[in-house]
């Protein structure tokens, strides 16, 4: 905003692009974590029996939130190339951050500290949840590198 | 009482055919009326997605009220389930999305129209278009039906069984006109943002219940004899069913901010 005049535009571009992005990546990521792991590889469970009411409901709301999350960013970038102020790598970088952040977030907030349920069950879970956590880090690098070059 | 209710079940399922296509020409001709009248009133063709979209509703409407679905509903927690989705979540979709308040103030003659809008900007109206109170209605009544003995005295008898399903029918209506209809809804229409934070919401006060009700299977709904295994199938329908109403809606409120920005621009 500092940069005044006709720099503004585009960075406002620059910044609805990323937004809208984030908002795709992050409910896409945690919709694969749905489908891919709840429901194709039934490595997670629903629901895994000592899970305290509370944490149901935060993820519920989650749940909720995500979905709405990537049909509202879906429709946001429709509206920015309709208006010829989308920036595609912001937006690109947008998803991989949020995506990656998101990933972080289930593997540490989720299966760590509320303890909703773990990567996978009767296995050595420690490669299972670095490979997890490794892969959140490396999208949001990615989406880091991607932000910052013009 | 099973007794009785061998006894009564011919009769009443033999009228199912006549039922559900009553109900549905009824809705569907009703609906077809008041298009021509409002396409001769406004001398504007009305949009055929619409028509569509109330057709559809009237097919869900007549499919979730018909005495299969209420038969299947009594033997089975997934019959149920069935019902609940088609008539608070899927019926309400076709219906609000086919924007019947709108045709009938175009259908209507200026008199019936004032009445119609004085109606419309009424205190309670008002209230009931609320996002949030129409959610509460909405996703309230399911945890009163499903953590009370509610469902139980559903499953039993015939009257409380009607009144939940109405329930479900209208509190679903309102919530998804509310949330995500073309219709005027009072003078002061509910901001994007207020709509938005009400869907995340409701959605996941239902996700939440949908998970409560698998994890605590077969103890809820209280009193229910189903078997555990049936009621944890139920409660993922519930949960995959709620989503897939969420995303219709999610869809439907931002193609109307989509459609409202582009003429603000």
């Amino acid at each position: 905003m500092q940069h005044e005049t006709h720099t503004s535009p585009g960075a406002r571009g620059r910044r609805s692009s990323l937004l809208a992005g984030a908002a795709v990546g992050a409910g896409l990521m945690a919709a694969v974590d749905e489908i891919v792991f709840h429901q194709i590889l039934a490595w997670h469970h629903f629901y895994d029996g000592s899970t305290p009411p509370a944490a149901l409901l935060s993820d519920g709301l989650l749940h909720a939130a995500e979905l709405v999350l990537v049909v509202g960013g879906l429709f946001r970038y429709a509206d920015l190339r309709r208006r010829q102020s989308l920036v595609a790598r912001a937006a690109w970088a947008g998803g991989l951050l949020a995506a990656g952040a998101f990933q972080l977030f289930d593997g540490v907030v989720n299966h760590k500290v509320l303890g909703l349920h773990e990567v996978r069950y009767g296995v050595d879970l420690l490669p299972y949840d670095l490979a997890w956590n490794a892969s959140g880090v490396v999208l949001v690098l990615a989406g880091v590198l991607l932000a910052s070059r013009r | 009482m099973n007794d009785v209710h061998e006894h009564g079940v011919h009769g009443w399922l033999a009228a199912a055919p006549v039922v559900t296509v009553l109900v549905a020409t009824t809705l569907a001709g009703g609906y077809l009326v008041l298009v021509r009248r409002r396409e001769r009133t406004l001398g504007r063709r009305w949009s055929g997605l619409r028509t569509g979209a109330w057709l559809a509703g009237a097919v869900l409407v007549a499919a979730g009220l018909s005495p299969w679905t209420v038969e299947a509903a009594h033997a089975d927690a997934r019959g149920h389930m069935a019902q609940h989705l088609l008539l608070g979540m899927y019926a309400p979709l076709g219906v609000v999305l086919a924007a019947p308040m709108t045709l009938l103030l175009g259908a209507s003659a200026p008199g019936t129209r004032r009445l119609l809008a004085r109606l419309l900007h009424s205190l309670p109206v008002r209230l009931l278009t609320r996002p949030a109170v129409a959610a509460v209605l909405d996703v309230g009544g399911l945890y009163v039906l499903y953590l009370t003995g509610l469902y139980t005295a559903a499953q039993d008898h015939p009257a409380p069984h009607l009144l939940v399903s109405l329930h479900l029918l209208l509190a679903g209506t309102l919530f998804t006109w509310s949330v995500a209809g073309p219709d005027p809804a009072g003078p002061h229409p509910a901001s994007l943002r207020h709509r938005v934070v009400v869907l995340v919401l409701a959605a996941g006060a239902h996700a939440f219940l949908a998970t409560l009700l698998y994890a605590r299977a077969p103890a809820l709904p209280p009193g229910n004899g189903h078997p555990a295994a049936e009621l944890e199938q139920a409660a993922l329908w519930m949960y995959y069913g709620g989503d897939i109403a969420e995303v219709a809606l999610a869809v439907a409120l931002f193609a109307g901010w989509y459609r409202s920005t582009a003429r603000r621009a």
